[in-house]
């Protein structure tokens, strides 16, 4: 009920695979998907393992709401030790691969060890096969999804795959299904390349049940009804997308711009939501056709994009003239403001390829900023770069590097390792806006106090999902902050932090909490799975969590010196914008944060806390 | 009234919700592989399509039946009688258009019966894509958007009269 119960383990290095049952008893104590995985794999891996060795697993799990018909009710996690920053990853993903999972009769899978030749796991129900991958490893995404449906007779299957970038090992690879959703951070693709294992195709036609159907409707209708009344859920993000956040965040004085040198980018009107929707003047056509649903999703965020076919990124290219998975706010930010480069087209185009190869958009896009900035300064020259003029605001540049990237050839092998291996390599890394060595994303901790301390304690390297107080700081949900100071913010990331620790191991998206607390969301948990699930269990679950995930990166070798943000941010201060002046409070933050979760004054939680938490 | 499917691809978002109210009103439990309803993901054209059982007026799949397992309801239903059928899938090579399909794990057919006049899938869709109205009516949403279209592409030359021949009703 809501859970399968059965977990599928495949052994690549002796090609074999079996079904055992879910721990029920982790169950009640983690519920399920990043929570529940995350306890799998902390329990069989040594922390301290290379990530891409034959010794790190890789686990894809659903939450109990997966393949429900509860609102957003198709995530599924990808949950590994990664590449990018040695920490713990988990990386989030919609589509329809999660729910199809779920009907197949599967909670999770865990993959474990290495193949000794390319390959791909089906799973047809219970008929579950590792076949050969020669044709399809050295392809793309799309390649991969058009032919593992071929080969299956099957259009109806769901393709996890890397691209070429999961395979050369480019350390922020993604993997994507559905051909442009992705788990896309950490570079859990990197992992699944180290393995030759190049896709999971996943059909399903069992049922999922719930524990009490009649409760179920009624939690899930509620939900969906406060969903659709909610001004962000029920309209700005089914009109604009993320890319909603584009001016707004540009007039807060919260956009990272040119690798954080400045905090608001004079071109963000036109790569905005807002110029998505506009019809274009070189051809009258808008980039945005339509907007798209992950599975169950009564949301549907999702852009769907055309670009011009006179655009020079695409104008001998036929096979990029169709419709595919258009600009997200983060990809926007990444690829445009954080370069300069105000090329809507462009950056549509940058996004396809990021998805066609498997790469994420964010990490690529700040890895090239900050190779901008090397650049610049002439610690990168035309001889590194294999004669790309890579100036902040080049689209063309931008361009020539998306190409090379994924391939790891040229100068895109550089740009393969990450900000934080480039700018260490030519000599400063205070140039590498990263936190634990992966990218930071969208927005500015001088402009959004919160996100700093967001950024700096997040397990997974920096990241906006894990506490995105910018809900708080910005928009006022679920009640308003003042974004500039930080007073207040240490609570206010310790309470984010646990409740999407929660939200992430349900099955359901975290933008549902643009309109939805703990309290619409327990009710549907409840419904689904036994064990009495209140918004109060949902929350000492995700500190829990929390707790964990903290406790595998210090046992990675992580400490309190890896809560810091480059000195950029707590230097230079903002020069426009109603931030100006202003530089992170990370130092007043951090200790008072230390204290709430408590942790010793060097960051680690002490034993009455774990013992509290039964970790 | 005669009540009918109506569906506007344009406003679907490829969610599944329909699948999924399908799967539990007509199998018990969340399973779109099983669904009456199906969403087809066109998105290279940016198109999400919703497409089920029409219930033709003279339904070849009734008329292919050897065993008469499909039958008419007073609203015009095609209602398979699981009872009856004997899982010749003949009705699947019938049908034009796909809508009736076997079910390996019944030895049955399936198709969309409107769930007895309440259809879960139009009451599950979030977007409005998915309504049931009167059958007669199905048209009248498009029609009236193509009528805006041609009233903007008229001129308007002042307050409309009624002129006086037809206004005295001399016109016969």
């Amino acid at each position: 009920m809501g859970w399968t119960g059965k977990v599928l383990r495949v052994n690549l290095t002796n090609g074999t695979v079996q079904s055992e049952p879910l721990n029920m008893v982790w169950a009640q104590q983690y519920l399920g998907q990043r929570g529940l995985a995350t306890k799998y794999l902390a329990e069989e891996i040594d922390a301290k393992c290379d990530p891409l060795g034959p010794d790190n697993k890789i686990i894809f799990a659903t939450g109990p709401l997966t393949g429900t018909c509860a609102s957003t009710g198709g995530r599924y996690s990808v949950i590994t030790k990664g590449p990018l920053t040695n920490a713990i990853a988990c990386s989030n993903s919609g589509g329809y691969f999660g729910a199809e999972l779920k009907f197949a009769g599967w909670d999770m899978i865990i993959v474990e060890g290495k193949s000794p030749k390319p390959v791909y796991l089906s799973v047809a129900d219970d008929k579950v096969e590792l076949l050969d991958a020669a044709e399809i490893w050295g392809t793309s995404v799309w390649h991969t999804d058009e032919w593992i449906k071929a080969k299956h007779q099957d259009p109806m299957l769901h393709v996890a795959t890397i691209g070429v970038a999961g395979e050369n090992g480019v350390l922020y690879s993604a993997i994507v299904n559905d051909l442009h959703r992705a788990a896309g951070r950490s570079g859990v693709g990197a992992v699944m390349g180290s393995k030759n294992l190049k896709a999971v195709a996943v059909r399903g036609t069992k049922g999922v049940k719930v524990r009490d159907g009649k409760a179920f409707m009624k939690a899930t209708n509620d939900g969906k009804k406060v969903l659709a009344e909610n001004a962000v859920t029920g309209s700005g993000l089914p009109m604009y997308g993320t890319q909603v956040l584009m001016n707004a965040i540009n007039e807060a004085g919260a956009m990272p711009t040119r690798n954080s040198r400045e905090v608001q980018f004079e071109g963000a009107h036109d790569i905005s939501a807002e110029a998505m929707a506009t019809p274009r003047k070189s051809d009258g056509q808008k980039n945005l056709q339509t907007n798209q649903a992950c599975f169950a999703c009564t949301i549907a965020c999702g852009r769907i994009s055309k670009i011009d076919e006179k655009h020079f990124t695409v104008v001998n290219k036929p096979q990029y003239w169709h419709s595919s998975g258009g600009l997200e706010y983060e990809a926007a930010w990444a690829l445009g403001s954080n370069t300069g480069i105000n090329d809507l087209e462009a950056l549509t185009y940058v996004n396809f390829i990021c998805n066609e190869q498997g790469l994420d958009p964010i990490s690529f896009g700040a890895t090239v900023s900050a190779a901008m900035e090397l650049f610049e300064l002439g610690l990168l020259t035309t001889a590194e770069t294999g004669g790309i003029d890579l100036k902040f605001g080049s689209a063309e540049a931008l361009v020539k590097c998306v190409e090379l990237t994924g391939k790891a050839e040229g100068f895109g092998k550089e740009l393969g390792m990450g900000s934080a291996r480039l700018c260490a390599k030519y000599g400063r890394p205070d140039l590498s806006m990263t936190v634990k060595g992966q990218e930071f994303p969208a927005y500015d901790a001088r402009g959004i106090q919160g996100m700093g301390l967001t950024y700096a304690t997040s397990n997974r390297g920096a990241c906006h999902l894990r506490s995105y107080t910018v809900s708080s700081e910005m928009l006022g949900i679920p009640e308003k902050t003042d974004p500039l100071v930080t007073e207040g913010k240490a609570a206010l990331v310790k309470a984010f932090q646990d409740a999407t620790a929660a939200v992430d191991s349900s099955g359901l998206c975290v933008f549902t909490t643009f309109a939805w607390t703990l309290n619409d969301i327990a009710p549907q948990v409840d419904a689904a799975v036994s064990g009495d699930w209140s918004p109060e269990k949902m929350l000492e679950v995700g500190e829990r969590i929390w707790n964990m995930e903290r406790m595998f990166n210090h046992r990675a070798g992580f400490t309190a010196r890896d809560d810091q943000l480059p000195p950029r941010l707590m230097k230079e201060a903002a020069k426009t914008g109603p931030a100006t002046g202003l530089v992170s409070g990370l130092d007043k933050m951090l200790p008072e944060y230390y204290q709430l979760r408590g942790w010793t004054a060097d960051g680690v939680p002490t034993n009455e806390t774990l013992s509290r938490l039964a970790v | 009234m005669l009540k009918a499917l109506v569906i506007d691809a344009g406003k679907c978002t490829g969610c599944k919700q329909c699948e999924m109210a399908c799967s539990l009103e007509n199998e018990g439990e969340f399973n779109v592989a099983k669904s009456r309803i199906r969403v087809f993901d066109f998105h290279t054209e940016a198109r999400f399509v919703p497409y089920t059982c029409t219930q033709c007026a003279e339904a070849w799949c009734q008329q292919a039946c050897p065993v008469n397992a499909i039958t008419t309801d007073s609203m015009g239903v095609k209602i398979v009688h699981e009872n009856l059928c004997v899982g010749c899938k003949v009705c699947t090579i019938a049908c034009p258009f796909g809508t009736v399909n076997y079910n390996a794990s019944t030895g049955k057919v399936i198709k969309c019966d409107l769930c007895g006049g309440k259809p879960a899938c139009a009451d599950a869709c979030p977007t409005g894509a998915i309504t049931f109205q009167d059958a007669e009516q199905g048209g009248f949403d498009k029609m009236k958007i193509w009528a805006a279209q041609s009233a903007n592409a008229a001129t308007h030359e002042g307050p409309n009269t009624p002129k006086a021949s037809q206004a005295a009703g001399t016109g016969h």
